[in-house]
C-alpha cells in the first residue's frame, strides 16, 4: 500500500473482509458464553433453569460447530490472508500458526465431544426444539459419562486456556508492541494506521 | 345312589353351570420380567425414555366374550424412572407423582370391545395422582404357545393429574403430552 492508498483508505478496510472479523466476534462470543454456561450449569440443582441451560448449552455449541465448518471453508478460500505486522520474530509467527491450527481444531472436537456424550447418554440434541440430529454414538452410558464427558471438558478448557492466550497476545500487540494489530480485528478500536 | 341323591346331584352340577356362564373368566397371570409399561414425555423437543419398575395387573378376559372381561392395571408410582439418577429421585416427590400420598396409579375397565383379529378397545377409568379420567385404551394381543401380549399406546395429559407442578408446569420445557406404551404378557388366558 502506497502512501496516497494510505490517506485514502481508512484503517478499518485493512487487507480483509470485516464480514469475516464480524464471524470472528460473533463466535468469540458464542463460544465465551457456551463455555460459562457450561461451568454454571452443572453445578446447579434439578430444576428448570437446569435443563433451559442444558438446552441453550447444547444449541449454541451446535451453533459453534456449523459455523466453525463455514469459517475452516471460508478461511481456507481467502486468497487474500491476512498481513501480520512487519518485523515480527519467527517464534512469534510460528506461535501464531499453532495457536490458529489448535483452534480450528478445538472450535469442532469441543462441539463434537459435547454432541457424542449426549447422544451417549441418550439425551438427542434438538436444535432449538425443532431439529432433531442425529445420534453420533449408540447408548452407553457408562462410556457417555466415565470417557465423553471428561473429555468434553477437557477439551474445553484447552480452548479456553487457549482464548485466553490468544486474547492476552493480541493485548500485548496492541499496548506494547503498539503495531496496530488489534485495531484489523476490533475496527471501533481508537488507532493510527498501521506501520 | 339312590333317586333322591342323583336328583340332587344333577340339580346341583346344572346350578354350578349355569353359575359359571355368568360368572367372569379365569383370571389370566402376568408376567412381570416379560412386561413393561414405559412412557415417554419431550423435554424441549427432546424425546426422554421412561419405565415404570412395578406394576400388576388383573386380567378376567375371555378374548372370545371381551365384554364380560375385566382389566385392572395398577402402578407403583414410586417406581417411576428415566434412567438419570437426578431426575429419578425427584418423580416420586409431590411436584411430579407425589408417591408418598398417591402410591398407585389405577386404570381399571368398564367395557371391553372386541374389533376382530386380536384387537380390543377397552374404555375405563385411569386414576393418578387423586385425579380420574375417562379412558379409551386400544389394546392388541398376539398368543404364542402358553403366552399371550397384549400391547398398546396412549397419550396422557400431564397437567390433568397435575404431574410437575408449579414452575414444572411450564409445558414449553416440558410437553403436555405423554406418551404411554405398554406391553403386558399374560399366561392363561383364553384363546382368541
Amino acid at each position: 500500500m502506497d502512501d496516497l492508498e494510505a490517506r485514502q483508505l481508512p484503517v478499518r478496510c485493512s487487507a480483509f473482509d470485516t464480514r469475516f472479523v464480524a464471524l470472528h466476534w460473533l463466535l468469540a462470543a458464542l463460544i465465551v458464553g457456551a463455555f460459562f454456561t457450561g461451568l454454571y450449569m452443572v453445578g446447579l440443582v434439578f430444576s428448570p433453569l437446569r435443563f433451559r441451560l442444558f438446552n441453550w448449552h447444547k444449541w449454541v455449541g451446535m451453533g459453534v460447530l456449523a459455523l466453525s465448518l463455514a469459517r475452516l471453508g471460508w478461511r481456507l478460500g481467502l486468497t487474500r490472508k491476512r498481513p501480520l505486522p512487519a518485523g515480527m520474530p519467527a517464534w512469534q509467527l510460528a506461535a501464531s500458526r499453532g495457536t490458529h491450527l489448535a483452534f480450528y481444531a478445538l472450535f469442532l472436537i469441543v462441539p463434537l465431544l459435547g454432541w457424542l456424550y449426549t447422544s451417549a447418554v441418550g439425551v438427542p440434541v434438538v436444535w432449538f426444539g425443532w431439529l432433531a440430529l442425529p445420534d453420533l454414538t449408540p447408548l452407553n452410558k457408562p462410556f457417555g459419562d466415565q470417557v465423553l464427558k471428561p473429555l468434553h471438558s477437557a477439551s474445553a478448557y484447552l480452548l479456553a486456556g487457549l482464548v485466553a492466550l490468544h486474547a492476552a497476545a493480541a493485548l500485548k500487540h496492541q499496548l506494547v508492541d503498539r503495531d496496530g494489530l488489534l485495531s484489523d480485528m476490533w475496527p471501533w478500536w481508537p488507532s493510527r494506521s498501521r506501520p | 345312589m339312590s333317586a333322591r341323591w342323583r336328583g340332587l346331584v344333577a340339580s346341583t352340577s346344572l346350578a354350578l353351570l349355569v353359575g359359571a356362564a355368568h360368572a367372569q373368566p379365569a383370571p389370566a397371570k402376568l408376567v412381570p420380567a416379560q412386561s413393561q409399561i414405559t412412557f415417554q414425555i419431550k423435554q424441549s423437543g427432546v424425546p426422554v425414555d421412561g419405565r415404570f419398575v412395578r406394576f400388576d395387573a388383573q386380567v378376567a378376559l375371555d378374548p372370545k366374550a371381551p365384554q364380560t372381561g375385566s382389566v385392572m392395571v395398577s402402578i407403583d408410582t414410586s417406581s417411576a424412572t428415566v434412567g438419570f439418577p437426578e431426575s429419578d429421585a425427584e418423580l416420586p416427590r409431590p411436584a411430579w407423582f407425589g408417591a408418598q400420598k398417591f402410591p398407585r396409579a389405577v386404570f381399571q375397565s368398564s367395557t371391553i370391545k372386541g374389533l376382530g383379529g386380536g384387537r380390543f378397545e377397552a374404555a375405563g377409568k385411569l386414576t393418578l395422582k387423586g385425579t380420574s379420567q375417562e379412558l379409551v385404551v386400544p389394546v392388541t394381543i398376539v398368543q404364542a404357545g402358553a403366552l399371550s401380549t397384549a400391547t398398546g399406546e396412549f397419550v396422557v395429559k400431564r397437567l390433568d393429574f397435575k404431574i410437575g407442578e408449579n414452575e414444572w408446569a411450564d409445558v414449553s420445557l416440558i410437553a403436555d403430552d405423554v406418551r404411554v406404551k405398554f406391553k403386558l404378557v399374560l399366561s392363561g388366558l383364553g384363546p382368541l
